[in-house]
């Protein structure tokens, strides 16, 4: 998505390259979805609370006319003996496009052996513990803090 | 009730969305799912199903369909359910929305914030236990039938990873894998 955002922002003139680079990574961090917090950024540069209530409305509206679209209509086949065998096919393949993202993921923040243990302990509670996964962030950002302010400066 | 619950719920989400659609997952399955039981493991994995297919972000598209499929299961009528899609898209965007102003306006140099790097060097590794969490959640019996499931799962995987074969492809194959091997 990200270069759509750009071809579209940048090259029409709305923001400079570099803006959006600094926007894009700050928008990377804050939690809920990105394309929306850019979409914010972006509108709030260019005509403040107005600008981002609109360019949140953008972004919103098409996947919300689909999906609701969808909705209605799929409440109505799902018995369907023909949808229930399609379904059946893609239930697995689904499991499997979440999992490739997980390992590539792993890989581009290039864990180590050490901190391999994070993320195998945060799946681990939440599969079998049934730990919430609100109390896996909170427990990551405060380790993150205490990690990266006190144990790396030492 | 159930619409102060479902505000309540997509709010955190949208608190606590750290990570991108993916890690988000495993937080909607949590309350969607496990805790309120507004639909079925199974109509969860259908709804990620469907919002793969579909163009827009993930956690529109599967806020807007709970929400939606909540309401209705709820045995509200549609322009009740619609309402409900309205509700929890709004609810999961609000918390960030609130967020970015606030940072746009002051213009603090987030980015190189220590706090902000800090902080991101424990959330980066839990984000993929995160997705982790939701792939192994919907590994069940609900989803893995049979043999033949994960047949297609096996497929599905080396495809996407090893070929990587685009997610809209791979559905629509695992579809058609569907229809032939249950046919």
């Amino acid at each position: 998505m990200l270069p759509l955002i750009q071809r579209e922002v940048v090259d029409r003139g709305w923001l400079s390259k570099e803006d959006f680079i600094d926007l894009f990574s700050v928008a990377q961090s804050l939690p809920g979805i990105f394309a929306v917090n850019i979409s914010i950024f972006v509108g709030y540069k260019l005509k403040k609370t107005m600008g981002s209530v609109v360019c949140a409305l953008g972004t919103i509206l098409p996947s919300f006319l689909i999906i609701l679209l969808i909705a209605t209509f799929f409440t109505q086949v799902q018995d369907n003996e023909w949808v229930e065998k399609i379904f059946k096919g893609l239930r697995p393949a689904v499991v499997a496009l979440i999992a490739v993202p997980c390992i590539t993921t792993a890989r581009s923040i290039k864990l180590t052996y050490v901190s391999m243990l994070i993320p195998v302990a945060a799946a681990l509670l939440i599969w079998i513990g049934g730990v919430s996964p609100v109390w896996i962030i909170l427990v990551a950002i405060a380790g993150g803090l205490v990690y990266g302010l006190k144990i790396k400066k030492n | 009730m159930i619409w102060l619950q479902l505000l309540y719920v997509y709010l955190k989400i949208g608190i606590f969305g750290f990570g991108g659609g993916y890690a988000m997952l495993s937080l909607i399955q949590a309350d969607v799912v496990d805790r309120y039981k507004w639909i079925s493991l199974q109509e969860f994995t259908d709804i990620v199903a469907i919002s793969q297919m579909t163009p827009g972000p993930i956690g529109i598209n599967s806020a807007t369909y709970i929400g939606y499929t909540a309401i209705h299961n709820a045995g509200y009528p549609p322009f009740m359910a619609v309402l409900g899609s309205c509700l929890t898209t709004f609810a999961v965007c609000l918390p960030s929305f609130i967020l970015v102003l606030v940072i746009s306006y002051f213009f603090a140099k987030f980015k190189n914030n220590k706090y902000v790097v800090a902080a991101f060097t424990g959330l980066r590794p839990a984000t993929v236990g995160l997705i982790a969490a939701a792939a192994l959640m919907l590994m069940n019996k609900e989803n893995f039938i049979d043999y033949k499931s994960f047949l297609i799962f096996g497929a599905a995987f080396i495809l996407t990873w090893k070929f990587k074969i685009h997610p809209i492809l791979m559905i629509v194959l695992a579809g058609v894998a569907g229809l032939i091997l249950y046919w």
